[in-house]
């Protein structure tokens, strides 16, 4: 995957006017997320940081998300989505169930745990699930096809597009208080905002990149 | 929610509370309020600090009413609080658990439902449209829904009032409808995202507009002008959003009134004579009772029915207000679907508040096959909303889905806002869990009717056109998203269809009132947020003007 805001890290803007104190401190306070799981088990803890290693493959030159850590965090501080179906467990309680059945699945189809199968194969599992094939077992009588769009992978992508790694490799400028933007129109960059890499010239975004601050 | 003392706390401790509440405008600072006792029979309590309460509780008061108004939120500092962030800022979100059910279950939480002093109006995206006159009598004119018992002519001068009391940043001319005055404000200049609608809707042939917004274009008070930082629907970090919280809240208190933050209410009593006598109210960690006169609900079209239906008693053992058995019915949303596509050019759709176009065309043009209007604006979702409207709508994870985020700052989009119909089968009710207070959990159910569909797909069309036409690439639909809420307290001319009449005062209790999203009868092709307010500053001259002849 081609970098296309070569150099650029929001977190240059940090100390700037873009950030207030509230936002400094969120973002410190999600950066600095207790590794290990304190809702989950530590067997499902495994499985979740296999699965989210494929929802999103993490880029290997930023700072890695933790989002297993994150997603368990979520579950431990019961930060709640404001609704649920009505086939469907609390969110902690789907965790639970969603995780262990993946696991049962690797096991009935390649005789091992979901976090000890190669990539190729826990994406075939976790199609099986995302196409509603999976069902009774851990799951119980909850929906595999509701379960793996709501809580796999919103969970987990929600806390990657939430953290500065996902913010850099996009471009996007990021928080933005007090000083917000100037230029607003079509094809117009504050200096403060991201430069993307055209037509293979690497160097001069990199070097925009550079003063973003 | 935050640990941090810096912050101090807004969700430990009530912060308007001992006479005092705080100055929105300045950090650390505080403003002298009025405190009632629980045993003052104050002349109003209003339920709900938003759109539909807040200017309630202004008026009111200003006209010399003792107010109490509750709010389950918490009373925020938008200078301390508020950060640009997307998860943090959930904490102005509803996010109690609701159940949700039937054939297009309606997802809640911060599209739909605010729990803040101020309510939605923290986290709204500030659109304040006016009705089309017609749909004041769509049953008649239209020949579908239900007629309102109020008159759009009256409601254009409180519309105006509206525009006025929130600085509506607009146009000098608005394109449809019969003449309005000039807006208060200057129209916001357009972003990218903006300009890409404008040109679609030309090459279409038909009108757009500058979006009348509530957030002031140049200083207002102690509201600095934008400065189109874009996190608007998670709230304002600068106060230039004219939220209920820095307007008709700090007025409210200014003329006497008292707010209660982090004061939840669960359940209205009535006396022998069958009136309303007060609320029971969680705060600070236990129940108290606020005597009343005259009960305002005002919580929106889901904490409204709940409150009045988990108010039954012996003598009301269906609810409160609800001898028409419409109580928690006819609740409505508003289709959401948008059209997204990639440009060439740099959009960076993030910047600005992120509807600064509409076009109303198919809200004044009655040359299709289904009933109702719809417009559509620009869009600029952040990066968490932007995910999970590709995954959503796409399907896409891991690889793909990371390589399309990477094209976001070339994303662009349209997002209708539409009008679904009334029906008696999309309804609050209540299960038999609890929350943390102990009240118990609204069930919500809701299905698409047929002519909902015939809309949906119609603007889809229309949006889709208008995306090729631009040269927008990779264009997809988001077929499944709604938004705002309306009905399950509706408002009529007859006690026998309707719980409200068009003063917002129940039908059963003569000192009950409702006043919010609930009363709606219809819905309407744009966001409502305008409407309630003008039919809340209507409610108030209506109450003042029935003190004032003995028939409160």
């Amino acid at each position: 995957m081609t970098d296309r805001f070569p150099g650029y890290d929001v977190l240059a803007k940090r100390r700037t006017p873009s950030w207030n104190e509230p936002t400094r401190q969120v973002v410190n306070r999600r950066l600095a997320v207790p590794r290990e799981p304190r809702f989950l088990t530590s067997d499902l803890f495994v499985v979740l940081d296999a699965v989210c290693q494929r929802i999103v493959p993490q880029p290997k030159d930023r700072p890695p998300v933790p989002l297993a850590a994150l997603v368990d965090t979520k579950l431990f501080t019961n930060l709640q989505d404001g609704f649920r179906y009505a086939e469907m467990p609390d969110q902690g309680e789907a965790w639970r169930r969603g995780l262990a059945a993946l696991d049962e699945a690797a096991n009935t189809h390649y005789q091992l745990g979901f976090a000890k199968l190669g990539g190729e194969q826990q994406d075939d599992v976790l199609r099986r699930m995302e196409s509603g094939e999976l069902a009774g077992g851990a799951l119980g009588d909850m929906p595999a096809k509701l379960f793996f769009e709501h809580r796999v992978v919103l969970d987990i992508v929600t806390f990657y597009y939430a953290n500065p790694t996902a913010w850099s490799e996009m471009g996007y400028g990021g928080p933005a208080s007090p000083r917000g933007y100037v230029r607003i129109g079509l094809d117009r960059r504050d200096p403060w905002e991201a430069a993307e890499a055209y037509e293979g010239d690497d160097a001069k975004a990199r070097r925009e990149n550079g003063f973003v601050g | 929610m935050s640990a941090d003392p810096f912050l101090a706390d807004p969700f430990v401790e009530p912060r308007a509370i001992n006479g005092r509440a705080p100055d929105v405008f300045k950090p650390g600072a505080w403003l002298e309020m009025s405190q009632y006792d629980d045993n003052d029979e104050v002349d109003f309590v209003v339920v709900g600090t938003g759109a539909g309460g807040g200017p309630l509780i202004a008026r009111l008061a200003e006209q010399g009413f003792s107010v109490v108004g509750f709010d389950a939120g918490a009373y925020f500092r938008p200078l301390e609080d508020f950060a640009s962030d997307e998860i943090e800022q959930q904490k102005l979100y509803w996010l109690d658990e609701r159940i949700i059910d039937g054939a297009n279950p309606i997802r809640m939480g911060g599209k739909n439902s605010g729990k803040a002093v101020g309510g939605s109006t923290v986290h709204f995206a500030m659109v304040s449209l006016r009705f089309r006159p017609e749909w004041f009598k769509s049953r008649s004119q239209l020949g579908y829904g239900a007629d309102w018992p109020l008159d759009w002519r009256e409601m254009w001068d409180y519309y105006r009032r509206a525009e006025k009391a929130l600085s509506i940043s607009g146009p000098v001319n608005y394109p449809w409808g019969p003449h309005r005055p000039r807006y208060p404000y200057r129209a916001h200049e357009l972003n990218g995202a903006a300009e890409i609608l404008a040109r679609g809707a030309e090459a279409m042939g038909y009108k757009w507009t500058a979006t009348p917004l509530a957030t002031v274009s140049a200083p207002h008070g102690d509201s600095p002008p934008c400065v189109y930082r874009g996190f608007c629907r998670f709230g304002c970090s600068t106060n230039a959003k004219q939220s209920q919280l820095v307007t008709f809240i700090p007025r409210g208190i200014a003329a006497g009134a008292e707010i209660r933050d982090l004061a939840m209410v669960g359940r209205i009593d009535t006396g022998p004579d069958g009136r309303a006598t007060g609320v029971h109210y969680h705060r600070q960690g236990r129940w108290r009772f606020q005597k009343a006169r005259n009960i305002i609900v005002a919580g929106y079209a889901i904490e409204t029915p709940r409150l009045l239906l988990a108010s039954a008693n012996d003598r009301y053992p269906d609810g409160l207000a609800n001898s028409s058995g419409l109580v928690g019915k006819n609740l409505m949303t508003q289709a959401n679907q948008a059209v997204f596509g990639v440009m060439d050019q740099e959009v960076r759709w993030n910047k600005g508040p992120p509807s600064l176009s509409i076009t109303e065309h198919w809200n004044y043009n009655d040359n299709k096959d289904f009933h109702g209007g719809y417009c559509w604006m620009a869009q600029g979702p952040l990066p968490v909303e932007w995910a999970s409207i590709v995954t959503g709508s796409r399907k896409r994870w891991g690889a793909p889905l990371r390589e399309e985020m990477m094209r976001y700052n070339h994303q662009v989009g349209l997002k209708m806002v539409g009008e679904m119909l009334p029906d008696e089968r999309n309804r609050v009710t209540l299960t038999d869990e609890v929350d943390q207070y102990g009240l118990r959990i609204p069930r919500i159910t809701y299905s698409w009717g047929e002519n909902d569909k015939a809309l949906i797909q119609h603007a889809l069309g229309e949006m889709h056109r208008s995306m090729e036409l631009v040269g927008a690439k990779d264009i997809f639909r988001q077929e499944d998203d709604t938004n705002h809420l309306a009905g399950t307290a509706k408002m009529g001319s007859d006690a026998r269809d309707s719980v409200v009449n068009a003063d917002c005062r129940s039908w059963d209790i003569p000192n009950l009132w409702i006043c919010d999203g609930s009363i709606f009868p219809t819905t309407g092709g744009v966001n409502p947020s305008l409407t309630i307010t003008a039919i809340s500053l209507r409610t108030a001259d209506r109450i003042k003007a029935l003190a004032n002849r003995g028939e409160l």
